[in-house]
């Protein structure tokens, strides 16, 4: 009887919805909660929230707040520049690295690519840590850049060293630095499969290097850039680890603010509001990035 | 040609520059006798017998351990299932909300993924009494269902990418369909199951985000540990103890990349063995 029952359709059943269950209870809920949280009125009760007083059941008063209250401009402000910067500053370091991974010839590329790939399995904190270490104002790497600087600007504008540490620029390279695999393999995989020949021809008909890049390559490299440059956007315009460690805390980014508002002042409905304005913000983004890819997977199951 | 490659290859040159001088002036480091962490004073391993005598940090990786293995095998089994569905199974009721459900966790801040789970633990903690507190199974929890999405995508893309015409073969031949995916899908994808077990346990090993929401006092994985005393700045004994993860896994990695290149030039001679018998 359960053997019928197993064999017509009761394996599908489970395959299906075993996941989808798990799924549903412990990511969809969740996620619920949070959306109707930012509707709801911060108590002081425990847990601190409550669905009456003033406005019952819906209350904006927090999203009122983050068009009012210039910490959360600025804290979306500040998330979203230094998420920009990191992916234009990948790009343009990522993209001239892809591009030469693929003129490297096969046994070396495989070294290389496994090189590129390494650092993505070492801890994501120990890479974090491991800048922490360059950039204070002792390392051999400020004191390097120091000497560097003093000696080529005037001496009224000398520093005794770079300060590097809590800044926004200490945030954007080490986001470069953490995400820059995530740029570096969709650019490889989509500049892999160019046709050289086309780089020939145009070399044949008289294009010089650059313009063959600028009018052959480029163009065709599209979708590995999009790719790419959402899959660094994305995790760093939500980062919450890097700020913390080598931030500015007086110019916090939103993950910082929405860790903030929940655990030291304890406004559950204030940080969920954060959380749904700063989804909101991603959808466009994530958008884009699923289309490409769902499209760029049409195109490898025709091949 | 030549010009621009010398000049490309030069680029990559200082591209790799940048990914390792932090890492090998951290592994340096970890060797300086001096107690300030970024002033060099002289040769030593003294961090490392530091750390050795730390019994927290051996606590916090059998932890760790303990966690991603349970987390990454249940993330597995229930991220192929997912996989399989999404791949095989082109229309059944739900399946926009399922593809949205496996796709949605991929793009989530982790701030995000974590707060929600901790507010989802502490209320139906409060309304149905579990978990009555917060540690091995929250912290578990949170990592399987995170993990799992990424299990799905790597199994579902090799689902789409295989052969159909085995399994429609062994379906011609009499299997059922259950039989079809046990006796022949499933060892056509267990190269794919076994790098998203590898990968969730990975995430699961790293993850200070979520875990550092759902965990309760007392439960303090490695990451954890770490975070919380990285807070505080750059100090030698940390330095030793990521010099040994960064060492662990690269040599892991070097290892895995080595046999999966040689298992590959071996199927390649396979196949071009098996085209000239044929012939």
């Amino acid at each position: 009887m359960i053997a019928r029952w197993f064999h017509r359709r009761g394996w599908s059943d489970m395959v299906i919805g075993l996941p989808y269950v798990w799924l549903l209870i412990f990511f969809l809920i969740p996620f619920l909660i949070v959306v109707g949280m930012s509707f709801a009125t911060r108590t002081s009760t425990a847990p601190p929230f409550g669905f009456g007083g003033e406005n019952p059941l819906i209350n904006l008063t927090g999203y009122a707040r983050l068009f009012t209250d210039t910490l959360y401009i600025r804290a979306f402000v500040t998330s979203l520049t230094n998420a920009a910067g990191a992916m234009v500053l990948c790009l343009l370091i990522g993209y001239p690295m892809a591009l030469g991974l693929t003129r490297v010839d096969r046994g070396w590329r495989n070294i290389l690519l496994m090189l590129v790939i390494l650092p993505f399995w070492t801890s994501f904190l120990l890479r974090v840590y491991a800048w922490m270490g360059l950039m204070g104002s002792n390392s051999w790497f400020n004191k390097l850049l120091t000497g560097a600087w003093n000696w080529v600007v005037p001496q009224a504008w000398d520093v005794a060293n770079v300060p590097l540490m809590h800044s926004n620029f200490a945030v954007v390279l080490v986001m470069v630095y953490t995400y820059l695999p995530f740029m570096i393999l969709p650019l490889y995989a989509n500049l892999e499969r160019l046709d050289p020949t086309l780089d020939e021809a145009a070399m044949d008909l008289g294009s010089r290097p650059f313009a063959v890049f600028r009018d052959v390559t480029l163009p065709q490299s599209i979708p590995g850039i999009i790719a790419g440059g959402m899959l660094v956007f994305i995790p760093a315009a939500g980062e919450l680890v890097i700020p913390t460690l080598v931030g500015d805390s007086s110019s916090p980014m939103i993950g910082r603010v929405i860790s903030d508002e929940f655990s030291s002042a304890r406004d559950w409905p204030m940080a969920s509001a954060v959380a749904v304005a700063l989804l909101i913000l991603m959808v466009g983004p994530m958008m884009v990035y699923s289309r490409f890819e769902a499209r760029a997977q049409a195109r490898e199951r025709s091949e | 040609m030549k010009r621009s490659n010398t000049f490309l290859l030069t680029l990559l040159g200082f591209g790799f520059a940048f990914f390792y001088v932090p890492i090998l002036s951290m592994i340096v480091y970890s060797f300086n006798g001096s107690r300030l962490a970024t002033v060099w004073g002289g040769f030593s391993t003294k961090w490392y017998a530091t750390l050795l005598s730390n019994t927290q940090v051996g606590k916090a990786l059998w932890l760790s351990l303990e966690i991603a293995l349970l987390s990454s095998t249940i993330a597995t089994i229930l991220g192929t299932m997912a996989g399989i569905a999404l791949a095989r199974f082109t229309k059944f009721r739900g399946r926009t909300l399922f593809s949205g459900l496996v796709t949605a966790p991929l793009v989530m801040p982790e701030v995000i993924t974590g707060i929600s789970s901790l507010i989802f633990f502490i209320l139906i903690a409060q309304y149905v009494g579990w978990p009555s507190s917060r540690g091995f199974t929250t912290v578990t929890l949170a990592h399987i269902t995170f993990s799992m999405v990424f299990v799905t995508t790597i199994v579902q893309s090799r689902m789409l990418s295989a052969d159909r015409a085995i399994e429609e073969a062994a379906m011609d031949l009499g299997a059922r369909p259950w039989q079809v995916l046990r006796d022949v899908t499933l060892p056509v994808i267990a190269p794919a199951i076994l790098s998203g077990w590898l990968l969730a346990f990975t995430i699961s090993m790293d993850d200070v985000v979520i875990t550092n929401f759902t965990t309760g006092p007392g439960t303090t994985t490695l990451p954890i540990l770490i975070w919380s005393k990285v807070k505080l700045g750059v100090t030698p004994d940390i330095n030793a103890l990521a010099t040994l993860i960064v060492l662990t896994v690269g040599l892991c990695v070097l290892a895995a990349g080595v046999m999966m290149s040689r298992a590959e030039r071996r199927a390649e001679r396979d196949r071009r063995m098996a085209y000239r018998t044929n012939e």
